[in-house]
């Protein structure tokens, strides 16, 4: 469990890393929280040249609120973000997401950009990053850009991040006032990843007729995905027991399933439709 | 940018400077560079926490922090929980309650409750239980595990501590 040989410098502002990952010729690897990072190190399954630590650049953490949008600084760990007083009264959905990652010492550690910029299909935020809207911030040598959560998942572990740039911060839409939301995740029970994780928001009009719906899985295959025919079902209707029921028996039809020796594609198809099911009735029964 | 780092941390409250590989998990450095043994490690996959230590005062997994990720920070381990009165409270609450059998696992553990009782210090069950969800025992079932720690919450409450341990607070 020894990382092979690479040279370490720590970034002190978002420009350093920048340029420090220019200079790197393509071996620098930026590095967060390490909580996905070292255990690849370890494996040797990653042997960057150059490790970029960006976990003292005091820019990269924080949470503030911006309009109707909860910006979140990359380098922000996952207990910061559990703590954080905007997060509990505006992103219940992402406190609860959080809250199923790894356990406390992970929590610790492991920082909101690294689990996005990381894109293991088997994490639990880029499912809430696609029901919540998130805009990722990238800065790169031309400056900074902002680019839609939904397009940036490309494979497992392959985003749309261009190589000399930084994930600065993301910031999720905060949900209609009266919206419920929730995060149901069947997970694996050695590694504690997700098989399959069901993010579902809903708000009802005044006469009890879906105005807003967002579901996203993440976990069951190698890129999360916005279960739109499972939206399509339920927005303008009524959710009746029986409506929710075939709405959620849509919830594997806008993704690819994986497969793998532990969960078959067909289990996964299964558990996204029943995980779905349950979300809903949750927030809406 | 070098193969080598120099990196300087308070371990137990004693300053430490170390010139080490970059690529050190932070658990090798306290075991071989400063022969603080009681950190152990128990797999290689992140999950068994028996090598978890206090990082300015919260639990995390040793063997997933490089070394120079702690440079300039302060650091708990296991060595650093009794002083020269004789053992900590969650040492004393360990024995008194059977909370390990083997004891491979005991070190973590016991950083990882003493990182709840800082934050909480009177814990339900469900709350102890959860925040040991990271350290894996394979002896004792965790219901001793759990009146040990419940047993040094009372004993700590009774005592007037308000924080628990960073060693260095302890021992002064
Ligand atoms: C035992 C264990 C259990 C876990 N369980 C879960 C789980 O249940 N659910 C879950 O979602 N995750 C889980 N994780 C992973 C954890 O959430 C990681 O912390 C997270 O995936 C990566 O964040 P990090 O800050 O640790 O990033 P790092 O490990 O430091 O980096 C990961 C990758 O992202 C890149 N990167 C990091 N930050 C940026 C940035 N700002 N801009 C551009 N690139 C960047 C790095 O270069 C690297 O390639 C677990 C990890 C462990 C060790
Ligand atoms: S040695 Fe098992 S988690 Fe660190
Ligand atoms: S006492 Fe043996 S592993 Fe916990």
């Amino acid at each position: 469990m020894i990382p092979s040989t690479f040279s370490y410098v720590q970034a002190h502002s978002v420009e350093e890393a920048i340029r420090l990952l220019r200079e790197s010729d393509g071996e620098g690897k930026l590095l967060a929280g390490g909580h996905s990072l070292v255990p690849l190190l370890k494996f040797r399954l990653t042997t960057p040249g150059t490790l970029i630590d960006i976990g003292e650049i005091p820019e990269l953490r924080g949470v503030r609120k911006e309009g109707n949008r909860i910006v979140i600084g990359a380098m922000t760990t996952y207990r910061q973000v559990l703590s954080d007083p905007l997060v509990a009264q505006h992103l219940p959905l992402l406190a609860q997401a959080i809250g199923q990652i790894g356990d406390i010492q992970i929590r610790n550690r492991g920082t909101i950009g690294g689990n996005i910029a990381h894109a293991d299909p088997a994490a639990d935020l880029p499912g809430v990053a696609l029901a919540l809207d998130a805009m990722l911030e990238i800065q790169g040598e031309d400056g900074a850009e902002l680019v839609e959560a939904d397009g940036f998942f490309l494979g497992p572990l392959v985003t749309a991040l261009p190589e000399t740039s930084l994930l600065t911060s993301v910031s999720f839409l905060i949900p209609p006032e009266g919206a419920r939301s929730t995060y149901l995740k069947y997970a694996h029970p050695a590694s504690g990843y997700a098989v399959v994780g069901v993010c579902a928001i809903a708000a009802l009009d005044p006469d009890g007729v879906v105005s807003t719906i967002r579901v996203a899985v993440n976990g069951a295959g190698d890129v999360a995905y916005r279960a739109r025919s499972v939206e399509d079902k339920l927005l303008g209707h009524a959710p009746t027991a029986e409506r929710i029921r075939q709405a959620a028996s849509l919830a594997a039809d806008d993704g690819e399933m994986g497969s793998d020796q532990f969960a078959s594609e067909e289990y996964r198809r299964h558990l996204c439709c029943v995980y779905a099911q349950r979300a809903l009735e949750a927030i809406l029964l | 940018m070098a193969h080598q780092a120099e990196v300087s941390m308070k371990v137990n409250g004693a300053e430490s400077k170390s010139v080490i590989e970059p690529r050190m998990l932070l658990v090798h450095y306290l075991r071989e560079e400063l022969n603080l043994t009681g950190t152990h490690i128990g797999c290689d996959t992140s999950q068994c926490g028996a090598c978890t230590v206090l990082l300015d005062g919260d639990p995390v997994k040793s063997c997933t922090v490089l070394a120079v990720q702690a440079n300039g920070k302060s650091i708990t381990t296991v060595e650093g929980l009794a002083s020269k009165e004789g053992l900590h409270p969650i040492q004393m609450s360990f024995w008194e309650k059977h909370g390990l059998q083997c004891g491979f696992c005991t070190p973590g553990v016991m950083i990882a409750a003493i990182g709840l009782l800082n934050e909480n210090p009177d814990p339900s069950e469900e709350e102890i239980r959860l925040a040991l969800e990271g350290v894996i025992c394979r002896c004792t079932g965790y219901q001793f595990i759990v009146d040990a720690v419940k047993h040094a919450a009372q004993t700590l409450r009774e005592a007037g501590e308000t924080k628990v341990a960073m060693a260095d607070s302890m021992k002064a």
